[in-house]
């Protein structure tokens, strides 16, 4: 398969919504605006754990402009989970994430809402429902959720364990599971190093640049439309429709354009209450979050904390590793703990470990899907005490690492087997690249770290529509946010025969486009590329067909190339019909060709990826810059490389914010203090280097193309490559990320 | 006969056992077949995923399993969404 020839694949056309985003035109959730629309204010709660005693919505009901008011009671509590491929949605928690029902579970949860003529008069009548509370004592690190007398923040909770475990009492602990191989124990007793630390990760956002936004506009008949921005209008509509009540074929979600989600924007924190609002006034309403509303209450990351002891042999062979990953799941059940588990040890052969892994609820926002859920933390214990083992056994870090990387036919920490995967490849290639053996001065130091994650399949659907002129429409239900648009135009393009700038994709609305499920996972380029490829294949089918008619012989006989129809032996003396010689006939010869497909396809198979860093620190101040990055990564095949890399490079620098700077710093009341850009400090332009970037190719067998999938594997490495790089410019193994100048002054100080 | 791996997270149903031959045709079957063998497992064993000789499927009931195939329930990979 890696042998295939490509015309339009691996080139880089420029992407067909690029013009409206660069000036301006595009739409995105935030500018939506209708006849008549409404503006929406939330209330937040002040508190981060807090019985709700009474909401008093008379004075705000009142209000000239006021046409709506909504709180809890506004919003059923129903017990049912909303399937999602990979994951279920739990609508009940959902439902009372959207506003407060009994009780507010962290520092700005929504306990009301209301509609009104402007956005001044909303915000004043917020301000006037009156919210009476009993403050509770909130818990804010797994320490003190899983302490004795923990204050508890669901009564009803109870720990699903696999495998069973029994709970006694009321608890914060919602979910564990167990992965074990082996003989642990005897596994460390073989081992000639054993190495043992214990990491912390904070809570971190995914801070992409739009904020969530949405319009809903309901009519007489109870029908609604909304505009919003999402990764899965398909998600939104159907949790809409489960949370609300409504058949899902009386909810219309346009997806606009999108600024960033990397998992943020699959739950819905506003659209319900945008059409419970609307339905009240019977006019359009517009929710749009501020910065700090996002940060506060849209869904972050977990802070873990994980603790990881590796044993290996003096030659660096691994005989052992035993694993305790601790995720904070935020205000209900739901951390990506699972994942996690699974991808902590996937990098490498380990005959004996034990994994466990805990999903703890704390007086935080729920924590949402960020990028590679669950890995980085896990890769950011593993990869550091690999390093560790490199340097204790006086070996080159990418050595160790090859020694004992997984390959096809090895068995997955989580079970199964691995097919062709790319970790010894994407190894090999970094030993060989100059950034690996280049000089460093004495203030820089460099690192590496490798990361794993599964990649996504799950559903999709495409339609391609040829037009009399030859050209196409491409319409699929994944909204755009990495190119994916222009590399399923690519695939269209590639199987017709025709220019990419020939093919119009179309990202769908839910009545246009047929069921897909959302932008994330790694999945679009994979699961809807397939779609998209076997569609237009449905395209070319039609068109043979249509030839066939042409020439009066049987379909089956009509061949296809390079974009033509080939006459069958029995019609040799035709020419052969290009495609553009037969969409114009498409009337004579049958009526419209539309091509259509709907897969539901397997996971993709994992990715693999390394990253080198070279960091330089300030000794007095604590102060670092990463002054070389290179991101190596298998990705199955590059459609666009160009988007490609892109994601590399922005997985990279969202990992190296995660590991100098970003983190909620919460006061002792769980309010967190630095909800702006201001003082949550993410990189910027001027804080990186050019991220270089090594594409390597390693057909996926499931993908028509062998793609794999790109976008999550990218933000695993950072962590540890920076810590990594951190240790070597300075001595210290830091196990507690941000690495900040205060947090490393700190280190440097106290290592003497 | 397909050789079933069983998850040691799963010690509670399985006693233990980690492998197991099945005679089923597909997944919704061996499932069942499971659940004669270790009472109460079927409930667990349909939230996890499934991976038929090395392909993780999410919705695998129909899949076919030949000969020989290698199944294994794996936890589904969910992410805070």
């Amino acid at each position: 398969m890696s042998e295939q020839t490509f015309t339009t694949v691996g080139t880089r056309p420029i992407r067909h919504d690029g013009v409206d985003k660069v000036t301006g035109r595009a739409n995105y959730g935030a500018d939506i605006s209708l006849p008549r629309m409404l503006h929406g204010v939330v209330l937040r709660s002040p508190h981060a754990h807090a019985r709700i005693l009474s909401i008093d919505t008379t004075r705000a009901r009142s209000m000239p402009g006021v046409k709506a008011v909504v709180t809890g009671r506004d919003i059923p509590l129903v017990q049912a989970k909303l399937a999602m491929g990979e994951a279920a949605l739990d609508l009940r928690d959902m439902g009372d994430n959207l506003l407060a029902h009994d009780k507010a579970l962290y520092h700005g949860h929504a306990v009301a809402a209301v509609a009104a003529t402007s956005l001044d008069v909303a915000d004043q009548a917020a301000r006037q429902i009156v919210v009476t509370y009993e403050v509770l004592r909130p818990v804010l690190s797994i320490e003190q959720a899983t302490a004795r007398n923990a204050p508890i923040l669901h009564e009803g909770l109870k720990t699903i364990g696999r495998p069973t475990i029994e709970t006694k009492g009321p608890t914060n602990i919602a979910g564990k599971l167990e992965l074990k191989l082996g003989d642990v124990e005897r596994g460390f007793t073989e081992a000639d190093v054993v190495i043992e630390r214990e990491f912390r990760t904070p809570t971190v956002h995914q801070g992409y640049i739009e904020p969530h936004a949405c319009v809903a506009q309901t009519g007489e008949d109870g029908r609604a439309t909304v505009w919003t921005t999402t990764q899965g209008p398909f998600v939104v509509r159907d949790a809409c429709a489960g949370i609300l009540g409504m058949d899902a074929a009386r909810i219309k979600v346009i997806p606009t354009e999108i600024g960033g989600g990397f998992g943020g924007k699959i739950p819905v924190y506003l659209e319900p209450l945008a059409i419970v609002l609307s339905r009240k006034a019977q006019r359009p309403v517009k929710l749009v979050m501020s910065r700090e509303d996002d940060f506060r209450a849209s869904g972050p990351t977990s802070a873990t904390v994980i603790r990881m002891k590796l044993g290996a042999k003096r030659d660096g062979t691994l005989t052992a590793a035993s694993t305790s990953l601790w995720y904070e799941a935020g205000a209900y059940k739901g951390s990506p703990f699972g994942a996690g588990a699974m991808c902590v040890l996937a990098c490498y052969r380990i005959p004996n470990f034990f994994i466990e892994s805990y999903d703890v609820v704390v007086n935080k926002p729920k924590v949402a899907a960020y990028r590679a859920p669950g890995s980085p933390m896990a890769a950011f214990a593993i990869e550091s005490v690999m390093d560790e083992l490199a340097e204790t056994l006086a070996v080159d870090p990418i050595a160790i690492r090859l020694k004992n990387a997984v390959v096809e036919g090895d068995r997955a920490p989580y079970g199964p087997s691995y097919g062709p995967i790319g970790l010894k490849q994407v190894l090999v290639a970094a030993a060989a690249h100059p950034h690996w053996k280049a000089p460093l001065a004495d203030s820089q130091g460099r690192g590496v770290a490798c990361g794993f994650w599964f990649n996504a399949g799950m559903s999709s659907s495409a339609t391609v529509t040829l037009n009399a002129d030859g050209s196409a429409s491409l319409v699929t239900g994944n909204p755009d946010i990495g190119g994916t648009r222009v590399a399923q135009a690519m695939m269209v393009a590639e199987e017709l025969g025709i220019e990419v700038d020939r093919v119009r994709p179309c990202v769908g609305d839910t009545d246009s486009a047929g069921f897909t499920d959302v932008t994330g996972g790694s999945r679009v380029c994979y699961a809807t590329g397939a779609a998209v490829i076997q569609a237009a294949r449905d395209v070319k089918d039609q068109l043979r067909a249509r030839a066939a008619k042409i020439w009066d012989v049987q379909p089956d006989a009509v061949g296809w190339n390079n974009g033509c129809a080939l006459p069958p032996g029995a019609a040799a003396d035709r020419q052969p019909l290009s495609l553009t010689e037969l969409a114009p006939q498409m009337a004579k010869t049958g009526g419209p060709i539309v091509g259509r497909a709907a897969v539901n396809l397997p996971m993709a198979g994992p990715g693999f990826a390394i990253h080198i860093c070279d960091l330089e620190v300030d000794r007095g101040t604590g102060k670092s810059k990463v002054v070389r990055y290179t991101a190596l990564q298998d990705v199955g095949r590059a459609v666009h490389p160009g988007f490609v890399e892109g994601q590399m490079q922005g997985g990279a620098a969202q990992g190296i914010g995660w590991a100098l700077n970003e983190e909620y710093i919460f006061d002792e009341n769980g309010v967190m203090e630095n909800a702006g850009f201001l003082d949550y400090r993410m990189p910027v332009t001027s804080d990186l280097p050019m991220i270089d970037t090594v594409i390597v190719e390693v057909a996926n067998p499931l993908h028509p193309y062998g793609v794999r999938g790109v976008g999550e594997v990218p933000i695993v490495p950072p962590l540890a490559a920076v810590a990594n790089a951190m240790h070597a410019v300075t001595g210290v193994r830091f196990t507690r990320l941000p690495l900040s100048p205060p947090r490393v002054l700190e280190g440097l100080v106290a290592a003497g | 006969m397909a050789i079933v791996y069983l998850p040691h997270a799963l010690n509670a149903y399985t006693g233990g056992r980690s492998e197991v031959a099945i005679d089923a045709p597909r997944v919704l079957e061996l499932r069942a077949a499971l659940e004669r063998r270790f009472p109460g497992i079927q409930a667990e064993l349909e939230q996890m995923a499934v991976a038929i000789d090395g392909q993780i499927h999410h919705d695998a009931d129909y899949e076919r399993v030949e000969q020989r195939t290698e199944v294994h329930f794996v936890p589904r990979v969910a992410g805070g969404a």
